[in-house]
């Protein structure tokens, strides 16, 4: 990998990071309502795998979706804006935050029901099949969904149909409040499963960005060229609680302080200076981010709130919600 | 064309129409392929347009379903069996959750042109999970389409403006009405969505029913034209869109209002269509409102129980009779 590539993921890591970091802060602000669920320490997941991938891949993300909404083009401000209802909001403030979609450019969405979205990537992969275009569909999910019945569902029907899709799970130890391990009958919760289906299961660094991008890069090609699906267990960890309900209290603190250490951008800027990076031009960077996401976050408190009316608006593809004559 | 088609034959000539000229029509599940499906509301599909376009599945409608929404939101237009209506509730997170909200929830990013097709109803038998009628759970979801024909040729004309829709639609194929005949459809036959039917006109009563209790409600109507009460009997095609206007303009001539539906009356659709008629039609009605559904039970299994469970014809002809007096 080229220095600049790296230090352009590394910079969009760090632009994930600052602006979570500011959504945390606006919640405590009261500016955003209802919950969030950071993504904060995932961001190499999002930004290796989104680097392996074409423009017009599909993405399919879960709740805890900001870092796949911006790896996908997404902006700070767009993401802000619609965690603080505003009608300049990703989606218009119809969705909130565990709701980010942008589908102009492949990323299909952010669902909120554990697992739901794998069957529809694998449909979106079906799709790009029938139509021939040679796109891959990817669906990010998190080591909780690897007991529901939608991922086994999902994982038998791509095979079968051998599809063009990605399954990739963002591993970080915890389902919600409890450790992974308490509640799955094998140690790889995403990994392990892949042989029941005879597809590979492959395990990877999740928090750091290079190995990411290699081993995405590797099963999209696989896939694109025809011979199936894959899935891809990716070790990370959150830095932050399952959601702002959460304090993260249950997690040891030793584990807690290894993980911190690990860091997926202290990785990448380790990385870029062992290629030769001067540390001023990685500094330049990181206040790239931490100045466009605090643009950003005044862009987006700047935004007006929506029109109540629209509230009677998308639910028909007529733009309307008539329910009857 | 034959004089005559049935039910079961439309399903499958709708569904062959749109594929021939849409080539982004495809559809998808359990023995819909060379079998022809468990219903026979296949037949034909498979050897005309091959594998590609006709997907047999696992027994998984979770993946049924949201394979069918991941296609639909990116350029195909797939048509999913779930073979009997009582497995909906196997995939209704994708019913309830998903496809009736990804439009809405990314303020109208996405579009989920898609049919979930099913086998609904009782009278042949099937026991209480193979049974229901179930079209009143779709409508509880705001966002979905709900289709549930009556006759072939609106088999397949609904069909056409269901495959066509820009929205997602679930299709309600009655199993008790698929052996039943009916004049083919000419060629590009659309019927719009939301449009309901007057199938007798009269001038007494309103009957509004839906699927096969349309024909229990005709049968009641001719019973009752003998004993001098007209009958004006509504086929109301589609829950959602819910033809309000054709039923009040039906009320404007009658002033009675007796709903004929399958599904339970806890919940059914006519208690939906009643309370609209409270609001908007109070003025038009001279007699209360009778709502004659399934009993509150899961469908039994013997027919003698399973008549006494939904709506019959003798039932119909006697709720009609205790609304003459008024």
């Amino acid at each position: 990998m080229e220095p600049a590539e790296l230090l352009a993921s590394y910079e969009q890591m760090m632009v994930i990071r600052r602006t979570e970091k500011a959504a945390h802060d606006l919640f405590l602000q009261g500016l955003v309502k209802g919950t969030t669920h950071l993504a904060a320490g995932h961001e190499a997941v999002a930004v290796g795998a989104s680097a392996a991938l074409r423009p017009d891949d599909y993405v399919f993300a879960t709740y805890r979706g900001h870092h796949h909404a911006m790896a996908r083009g997404a902006t700070p401000q767009e993401c802000l804006a619609e965690l603080m209802s505003r009608a300049t909001g990703l989606c218009g403030a119809k969705g909130g935050s565990m709701h980010l979609t942008k589908a102009s450019t492949g990323m299909l969405g952010s669902y909120a029901i554990v697992g739901a979205h794998l069957p529809m990537a694998a449909g979106a992969a079906w799709s790009a099949r029938l139509r021939g275009t040679e796109q891959i569909a990817v669906a990010f999910f998190g080591d909780g969904a690897t007991n529901i019945g939608a991922f086994h569902e999902a994982l038998n029907l791509a095979a079968v149909w051998k599809l063009p899709v990605l399954f990739v799970c963002e591993n970080n130890l915890y389902m919600e409040y409890t450790p992974i391990a308490d509640v799955t009958a094998v140690p790889r919760p995403a990994a392990d499963r892949a042989p029941a289906y005879g597809i590979p299961g492959e395990v990877v660094d999740g928090n750091d960005v290079v190995a990411v991008q290699d081993v995405v890069a590797r099963l999209a090609g696989r896939a694109r060229a025809g011979d199936g699906p894959a899935l891809l267990e990716a070790l990370t960890y959150r830095h932050f609680g399952h959601s702002r309900a959460d304090p993260a209290t249950y997690r040891p603190a030793e584990e807690v302080e290894r993980w911190l250490k690990h860091d997926p951008l202290d990785l990448a800027r380790g990385r870029l200076v062992e290629m030769g990076v001067p540390e001023a031009v990685v500094a330049e960077a990181d206040e790239r981010a931490t100045s466009l996401v605090a643009k950003a976050v005044e862009a987006a408190k700047a935004g007006p709130a929506p029109d109540p009316r629209e509230a009677l608006t998308d639910v028909w593809a007529d733009g309307g919600a008539a329910w009857r004559t | 064309m034959a004089d005559v088609i049935t039910y079961r034959e439309a399903v499958a000539e709708g569904i062959a129409r749109e594929m021939r000229r849409d080539p982004a029509v495809v559809c998808l599940g359990e023995d819909i392929g060379e079998a022809g499906g468990v219903f026979k509301t296949t037949v034909g599909l498979f050897k005309e347009f091959g594998p590609k376009r006709v997907w047999d599945t696992p027994i998984s409608e979770q993946a049924i379903v949201g394979a069918a929404m991941g296609a639909a939101m990116t350029g195909m237009r797939p048509v999913a069996e779930i073979m009997f209506s009582d497995f909906l509730a196997c995939c209704w997170d994708y019913l309830a959750n998903e496809i009736p909200k990804v439009r809405y929830m990314t303020g109208g990013q996405v579009t989920v042109p898609l049919v979930v097709r099913t086998a609904n109803g009782g009278g042949l038998g099937f026991g209480a999970q193979h049974s229901q009628a179930t079209e009143n759970w779709a409508l509880t979801v705001p966002g979905l389409k709900i289709a549930a024909p009556a006759t072939p040729a609106d088999v397949v004309g609904m069909m056409a403006a269901a495959i066509r829709s820009d929205d997602p639609v679930v299709f309600f194929e009655h199993k008790g009405l698929l052996a039943t005949k009916g004049p083919p459809p000419p060629p590009d036959h659309v019927v719009e969505l939301g449009r309901a039917a007057v199938v007798r006109e009269g001038a007494d009563v309103t009957l509004v029913a839906l699927a096969s209790m349309v024909p229990v409600a005709l049968k009641a109507a001719e019973l009752l034209s003998g004993e001098g009460i007209e009958a004006e009997v509504l086929d109301l095609r589609c829950l959602v869109p819910l033809d309000v206007a054709t039923v009040l303009a039906s009320l404007g001539r009658t002033s009675r209002l007796v709903t004929v539906e399958e599904n339970p009356y806890q919940g059914g659709w006519g208690a939906t269509l009643v309370s609209v008629v409270a609001d908007e039609g109070f003025a038009l009605l001279d007699a209360p409102v009778r709502r004659l559904a399934g009993e509150c039970v899961p469908l039994p299994f013997a027919d003698a129980l399973e008549e006494e469970v939904i709506p019959t014809v003798d039932k119909v002809v006697a709720a009609v009779r205790g609304l003459a007096a008024y």
